[in-house]
């Protein structure tokens, strides 16, 4: 095998940042390379690197033994590199044609010619299993097609190297599979690839070699097959992980969320959630599973108040909710963490005091007629990120200068910090690395202790495994059952999600379970 | 009266008028299609507008050519579009603002150049209209000898014509060339056109530079294709009024003509209405275009989709 990159030395900082230091790494065609490491240890930083986004403080880059200078993305699709980004770099209202020849000269230049280019999607789509209808939109792509359109446009750009920024978030089980086949196939052909991910299992399904990242250098390069998943967890963390943890036993106390028949719209206005029932008690976890898009979001933001239901009701503590705005709900002491921290969760802008008393800054303890007592808002600021271990110079930082984790810290303490008697969690783990997973588990089972009945929507059906007294699966908008967790049957949880198998007696009636 | 306003709908001279009143609203709204879709609010229109109409005239008054006059307009108005790109690309300052700030300055800027150009001594008052060469109106051959049709379409000024031109043009520029693929990208996602090595500034630059083109060519026709004078403040809205066709288009060639037809139309009908006499206040005339702009933007506007990075300067991170 013939070496293709390698990188030597590459530092890399940010204003009090070091994101690469002195990093190391050598790849070859044909390999299927894995660069592991949590948020933040400067895998997407490195590969930017030499993509062209950012440039290197120091270091050099060898293209085919040649030292080559990237100053921008253009210079390195002219070296045959290609990057698929996290978040996709396609222009929606575009068709795939155009978003693959985007940016190239056209064979008949200044005339668009998209004939030849959509003959070359097919060609290319059949060769790799990539099928897409080259005269599509992309906003009417699946996020699963959409990504192959991506790999296309590098391919189209005869790139040798494909780099994939954690390529599997986006993707159902289904469609990683799919995408293994795909990448597979392009290794055999030449192709080198870097995998970026922090999912241990799929880095060992896939990759041949592991090179893990922490703080920004390389820990170490080692074979995946050689490495069980427990080691690499070791050195992505640098501690022992908890993969799997034991939740002690308690009784479920009274009911707390009591949901019947509810029912509820998409923001396109088709219907979301499906006559929904079930209830959840208190010192229990309620998890909800089912493939991203089938109903789980909307149903979490009505019983916050957040959507409006177009049938059914939801109680709290034996009060009718399902008319109350956002801030009647809050004042019932109910926590609600939303999927999507960066817009929903936090304002971006101000400040981790601002961001942590959010939802609270009207109360005596905070203002008085109308004014806002600074030393107030600053001793419980400093009293949140203490308990909730949010890394940051100062509770004076602007939310979006925090690290994925460290947001979503923000988000537990100014949720969890009033001892709610029911906590709306959804997706409260999405794009977070090990440790920040692994606290946000935490945080649930001591909730769960002090109390609190927990409604855990995640599409991660591990995670749900291992935190859940009870599961509901959901599927286009409906439950298709309740099982409780100990018994549960991953393979009947995974098709139901599917929605080949429902549980009848368990469907639309909460009221069964012990 | 109603005979009267059916006399008006009925005569010829009511669709002459049309013709005229929408070109310097189909050269603006048209010509600003591609900043707009590149993402850049092009409210800059009227600036550009007033300093191609006062350009126009300084341009035919020095040189005596009308022609000249022409280039002058649009040169002036490319140099509107750059400082507008300057603020509004590569400072990132809020389109709204500058561009309000632009219109402003140009109110007084033009009548400043327009008197230091036509006094007749430094600091004295122009006291009489000032005559300069204007476009003469060219019939076409064949298509002007048809009754009616020929008269309204075919027996104008050249700006006209070209007017007409620029609907497919514009069409054919945004969907048919790779420039206007880059310009619909850049528009829709400026991230993505920036990875694939498009460079998303320069695309904006070209976009809001042609727009000042040929917004200062719609300025022109105002000076020297319709009146072949300068007034203060002549423009009178009409950068605004296109603004409003662009929306009601939803940034579509032929769906912006169309809205630049619908002003110039309600422009043109009150003017000859006003020349009748009739027993409507003409306030009410005068107000008549701009009561239709405001009530298309109340029920266009709400349902239109805009480009995705509209009026949003791009900033790549952590270069």
């Amino acid at each position: 095998m013939t070496e293709l990159l390698r990188l030597e030395k590459i530092c890399k900082t940010f204003p009090g940042v070091i994101a690469n230091d002195n990093v190391d790494l050598s790849i070859e065609r044909g390999e299927i390379r894995a660069l592991l490491g949590e948020n933040g240890a400067g895998k997407t930083t490195l590969m930017n690197c030499v993509y062209g986004v950012y440039r290197p403080n120091s270091g050099k880059i060898f293209w085919k033994g040649k030292e080559v200078h990237i100053h921008r993305a253009r210079d390195a699709i002219a070296l045959g590199i290609g990057m698929v980004h996290q978040h996709f770099m396609l222009v929606p209202p575009l068709t795939v044609a155009e978003n693959v020849i985007l940016g190239l000269p056209s064979p008949r230049e200044p005339l668009l010619e998209l004939s030849k280019v959509e003959a070359q999607i097919r060609e290319s789509g059949e060769k790799y299993r990539l099928l897409v209808d080259p005269k599509a939109r992309i906003w009417q792509l699946p996020v699963g097609i959409q990504q192959r359109v991506e790999i296309l446009k590098a391919l189209y750009r005869k790139a040798e190297l494909l780099i994939l920024d954690e390529p599997t978030a986006v993707l159902t089980p289904g469609e990683v599979e799919e995408l293994f086949v795909i990448l597979r196939k392009l290794a055999e052909d030449g192709l080198a690839i870097i995998f970026i991910s922090h999912k241990l299992e799929e880095v060992r399904a896939i990759c041949e070699k592991v090179t893990v990242l922490r703080g920004g250098r390389v820990v170490d390069t080692v074979n995946a097959c050689d490495t069980s998943a427990r080691e690499l967890a070791k050195m992505m963390v640098g501690r022992e992980v908890f993969l799997k943890f034991d939740k002690p036993k308690i009784e479920p106390g009274e009911v707390v969320l009591s949901v019947k028949n509810l029912s509820a719209r998409d923001n396109r206005d088709l219907p979301a959630v499906r006559g929904v029932s079930f209830e959840v008690r208190r010192h229990e976890i309620l998890g909800i599973a089912g493939v991203d898009g089938n109903g789980q979001t909307e149903l979490a933001e009505v019983i916050a108040g957040l959507r409006e239901a177009t049938g059914g009701t939801v109680s709290i503590l034996g009060k009718d909710t399902t008319k109350k705005t956002p801030r009647e709900i809050i004042a019932m002491n109910v926590a609600y963490i939303p999927p999507d921290r960066q817009h929903t969760g936090l304002l971006l802008d101000f400040s981790i005091t601002e961001n942590l008393v959010g939802k609270a800054f009207w109360k005596p303890d905070f203002s008085r007629s109308g004014f806002l007592s600074k030393k107030k808002l600053d001793l419980f600021a400093d009293r949140a990120i203490r308990e909730f271990d949010v890394r940051t110079p100062g509770a004076g930082l602007k939310a979006k200068l925090l690290s994925g984790g460290n947001q979503q810290k923000v988000v537990l303490a100014r949720e969890l910090s009033g001892n709610p008697d029911l906590v709306i969690a959804s997706q409260p783990t999405r794009g977070l690395d090990i440790g920040a997973t692994e606290y946000v588990h935490k945080q649930m089972l001591e909730a769960r202790a002090r109390g609190a009945a927990i409604l855990f929507v995640s599409t991660e059906l591990e995670e749900i495994l291992s935190l859940s007294d009870r599961i509901a699966v959901m599927y286009e908008g409906q439950i298709m059952g309740i099982v409780p967790a100990q018994d549960a049957d991953i393979h009947e949880i995974g098709e139901m999600m599917a929605g080949v198998r429902r549980l009848g007696e368990a469907v639309g009636s909460g009221e069964k379970m012990g | 009266m109603l005979e009267q306003i059916v006399a008006v709908i009925l005569s010829v001279e009511l669709y002459t008028a049309v013709v005229r009143m929408t070109t310097p609203l189909l050269l603006a709204a048209l010509g600003s299609i591609l900043a707009e879709r590149s993402g850049v609010v092009t409210f800059s229109m009227e600036a550009m507008m007033l300093l191609g109409a006062v350009g126009a005239i300084i341009g035919s008054g020095l040189t005596g050519s009308a022609w000249l006059g022409l280039c002058v307009a649009m040169l002036f108005g490319a140099l509107v579009g750059l400082i507008y790109a300057v603020w509004a690309v590569s400072i990132g300052a809020n389109q709204i603002v500058t561009s309000v700030a632009l219109n402003l300055g140009a109110l007084g800027l033009s009548s400043i150049l327009y008197v230091m150009t036509f006094a007749p001594a430094k600091g004295e008052v122009i006291e009489q209209v000032i005559q300069v060469p204007s476009l003469p109106a060219w019939k076409i051959p064949l298509l002007g000898d048809i009754p009616v049709i020929g008269t309204v379409f075919f027996n104008q000024i050249p700006i006209v014509y070209f007017g007409y031109l620029l609907i497919p043009i514009i069409w054919f520029i945004l969907y048919k060339t790779t420039w206007g693929l880059k310009v619909r990208a850049v528009g829709e996602h400026p991230h993505a056109a920036d990875t694939v090595g498009i460079s998303v500034a320069g695309v904006r630059y070209i976009s809001v530079v042609i727009s000042g083109i040929m917004s200062g060519l719609a300025g022109a026709f105002l000076s020297i294709g319709m009146l072949n004078t300068f007034q203060e403040g002549m423009s009178a809205g009409r950068g605004f009024i296109a603004y409003t066709a662009i929306v009601f288009g939803k940034w579509e060639p032929l769906g912006v003509a169309l809205g630049t037809v619908l002003f110039g139309a309600a422009d043109a009908l009150q003017l000859r209405l006003q020349a009748m006499n009739l027993a409507i206040p003409y306030q009410f005339m005068v107000a008549f275009p701009y009561l239709v702009t405001f009530i298309t933007l109340v029920v266009f506007v709400g349902k239109a989709v805009w480009p995705a990075s509209y009026g949003m300067p791009f900033q790549r991170e952590g270069k």
